[in-house]
């Protein structure tokens, strides 16, 4: 079941993913990473992480790719729909890009991830599966860890403990990246402002 | 244990990330480099949630995700607003067509 499960979503990732690459047309490719996007999502939820799982259906899927959709429609009128890209550039970019996908396939496979694993928890003594928290394979519940996680307390790791000071948390970079998201919708909304356009062919 | 290890999921994520690198080299529009930028983001996630299940990381893998999601969000926000901008000026999204600074 998880074999048949996994293989679908990442047909349907990889799919969308080729899709993206391979349409010239803009809206066709926002549908293809809607698809892709969203088996991403399954990918996720496959992996135990819901909560990653969901919020990537919430903000990607709802609210970047609506975003990119709003885009497409206030830019692409008439002849910028379908701006194709020559053959020889696809011909060439499609041989380096196998080239390098190979490249990585091949180096990822061939290390020992388990080995490496074991060794990690032999040599600094931390079990991935005496976790409270999280890591006990077939459990899910991870939305109470990251928020707490992200406000500095990590129950994943401290609870029940007897640690001698806690684990490390991300209050810090929650913080800089709510400030961050912020500064960047202002700058957003500046730079986006409707304005006076400047040299304006006669033809339009 | 019965199922896909962790060498399926970073093989998709392998293969998100060189689909999104060709997306950006090839693409003439400039949404279409957009999305893929979103589709490497995207890759580089599969990646981080898969470390979280099969490696020591535990939950750490999945908050940085979860950063990499709310940047990419930020990032497509100023880039479009950038690509708006370039339309009113230009009335082409055409990214070839923006060769003002060369020299």
């Amino acid at each position: 079941m998880e074999l048949l499960l996994f293989t679908v979503f990442a047909a349907a990732a990889c799919g969308g993913a080729i899709a993206v690459v391979l349409s010239q047309n803009v809206v066709r490719m926002a549908f293809y990473l809607v698809i892709s996007l969203g088996s991403t999502a399954g990918l996720f939820f496959m992996l135990n992480a819901d909560f990653v799982g969901a919020t990537q259906l919430l903000i990607y899927v709802g609210g970047t790719v609506v975003l990119l959709i709003f885009g497409v429609m206030l830019t692409a009128s008439g002849p910028f729909l379908t701006i194709k890209s020559s053959p020889g550039d696809m011909v060439q970019a499609i041989l380096v890009g196998a080239l390098f996908l190979g490249m990585v396939v091949v180096t990822v496979l061939q290390v020992d991830w388990d080995g490496n694993a074991a060794k990690l928890e032999s040599r600094y003594g931390v079990s991935s599966l005496e976790r409270p928290g999280y890591n006990q394979r077939g459990e899910g519940h991870t939305t109470r860890s990251i928020g707490a996680a992200l406000l500095g307390a990590r129950f994943d790791k401290d609870l029940g403990k007897n640690r001698e000071q806690p684990s490390t948390g991300y209050l810090l970079p929650f913080e800089i990246v709510s400030v961050h998201l912020l500064v960047v919708l202002i700058g957003a909304a500046y730079l986006a402002r409707a304005k006076r356009r400047v040299n304006v062919p006669s033809e339009f | 244990m019965e199922g896909v290890g962790i060498n399926g999921y970073l093989a998709v994520g392998a293969v998100l990330f060189v689909c999104g690198v060709i997306c950006m080299a090839t693409k003439r529009n400039g949404i279409g480099v957009l999305m893929g930028v979103e589709l490497v983001l995207n890759g580089a996630n599969v990646n981080f949630v898969a470390f979280s299940k099969f490696g020591p990381l535990g939950l750490d893998g999945q908050i940085a995700s979860l950063f990499v999601i709310v940047l990419a969000a930020a990032e497509a926000a100023v880039a479009l607003a950038i690509v708006l901008n370039f339309y009113n000026n230009h009335l082409t999204i055409d990214v070839d067509r923006a060769n003002e600074l060369q020299g």
